[in-house]
């Protein structure tokens, strides 16, 4: 195996299209190196993109967040401003993993190792988040939804990686929120998943929201349905029935050990209208 | 094919050769001779392999030795003084906060992270921040008891 660790965008990319073996790309490591050591991936070709421009910093960008593909948990956490603006967003990330895991685990990773449970990818796409993917070309920005093709697999050609991952700006009334169900209290991957995001009228009516789930599909659902049957409302009981029914129906979740089928639908429904709640009740909503 | 790395180690500038897949953890046992920090699990769960990474706390076997170029680490060797122990360590003999051992560095190396954090945390933030380090022997109150108490010496240093 070959490591790199390239300065530039385009030296990065040059160095992935030229391989002819396995490549894959360096971040935080916390799904890599396991992957490496179970055999399940035995790269030719290990490109670190930490020395890159921009991938270890979060920077103001048009009133939002730019967040660099090599950037924390940790340091997610510590920025007090990110936190203000997209709390579901930074709770989601903090919940991977231990202490250990945040100093090093990065929510491009989480995108990309593309996990059904992943638990920052629900939060990013509620947030209606855009990765900047580079290659050989332009860089182009994509949609966070738009990655994912299936557990294991993402969209991305040969050659091209993910350098950031950007949150637009927030308005007043905004708020997002992400609870996912284990079994344990800490330490544990999703069963289910569900990520808010919405914003208010002066009067507290919901104006806007989007809804995801994660762990009920092979990738992350954005579920329209959801977020249609909380709009126009002030989140009473008949808009939060028809919020946990639109979940439940969109999942279509796999039984195993860790959930059955219906249950992981049920409870999918469940966290969709908790989550609506802490978003609201953050967005500076009455009930 | 074998790789130079230069890096800081509890303070002192260290060079070693290292596989490029090497972990930050084989290289510092294997290479450095540093042997606290211990591989329980190797894939990130136990925590055994704690180390500071530029101050912040990681898996030492989530790392790759080559990344550690021209970074700082810090491992459960350089937190005595001499022959003087680090309150933490002090700590964790009084309080019977070990039996086997083995997750000891990697406690030891995670707590001193969190009280330079957190100088007086509740006992729920001390367990949030060990969910980590798995002991299969003491048990976690005494490992708790053991952190609170070198917080309260600390805090009144």
């Amino acid at each position: 195996m070959r490591y790199e660790k390239p300065q530039t965008v385009a030296e990065a990319a040059r160095l992935l299209s030229a391989e002819k073996g396995v490549a894959r790309i360096l971040a935080g490591g916390t799904d890599m190196l396991v992957q490496m050591k179970s055999g399940m991936v035995e790269p030719d070709l290990l490109v670190d993109i930490k020395a890159l421009p921009g991938t270890r910093t979060i920077v103001k960008e048009a009133g939002g967040f730019r967040i660099g593909a090599g950037v924390s948990g940790a340091q997610l956490s510590e920025d007090a401003d990110l936190k203000a603006a997209w709390p579901g967003v930074v709770e989601a990330a903090n919940l991977i993993g231990s202490t250990q895991v945040q100093g090093r685990c990065t929510m491009v990773g989480n995108l990309c190792n593309a996990s059904p449970a992943a638990d920052s990818v629900p939060a990013l796409v509620a947030a209606g988040a855009k990765v900047r993917v580079a290659g050989r070309g332009a860089g182009r920005d994509v949609a966070v939804e738009e990655i994912p093709a299936g557990p294991g697999k993402t969209k991305l050609k040969k050659g091209e990686f993910i350098t950031s991952v950007f949150l637009p700006a927030r308005g007043a009334r905004c708020a997002d929120a992400y609870l996912r169900f284990i079994p344990r209290t800490e330490m544990d991957i999703a069963v289910a998943s569900a990520a808010v995001n919405l914003s208010l009228d002066e009067k507290g009516v919901i104006k806007d929201a989007r809804v995801a789930l994660g762990a009920v599909a092979p990738t992350v659902v954005l579920c329209e349905p959801a977020a249609k049957a909380i709009i126009g409302t002030r989140l009473d009981d008949a808009a939060l029935e028809k919020l946990a029914a639109a979940c439940s129906a969109a999942a279509k979740p796999i039984d195993d050990k860790r959930g059955s089928v219906e249950y992981r639908k049920d409870v999918v429904g469940v966290l969709a209208k908790r989550a609506a709640r802490i978003a609201y009740t953050r967005a500076g909503g009455q009930k | 094919m074998s790789v130079t790395v230069s890096t800081t180690v509890n303070g002192d500038s260290v060079d070693f050769v290292c596989a490029p897949d090497e972990t930050l953890l084989d290289a510092l046992r294997g290479r450095l001779g540093l042997t606290g920090a211990k591989e329980g699990c190797g894939t990130g769960d136990c925590g055994a392999c704690s180390v500071t990474l530029n101050g912040r706390l990681v898996c030492s076997c989530l790392v790759l030795a080559v990344e550690a170029e021209g970074q700082e680490i810090a491992t459960v060797e350089g937190m005595a003084a001499g022959e003087t122990l680090h309150p933490l360590q002090r700590a964790f003999i009084d309080h019977a906060a070990l039996q086997c051992g083995i997750c000891t560095p990697g406690i030891l190396v995670a707590a001193k992270a969190l009280l330079e954090k957190t100088p007086d945390p509740s006992d729920e933030e001390v367990r949030y921040w060990l969910a980590g380090n798995l002991c299969r022997c003491t048990g976690y109150d005494k490992i708790v008891r053991a952190v609170q108490a070198a917080a309260a010496e600390m805090r009144r240093a």
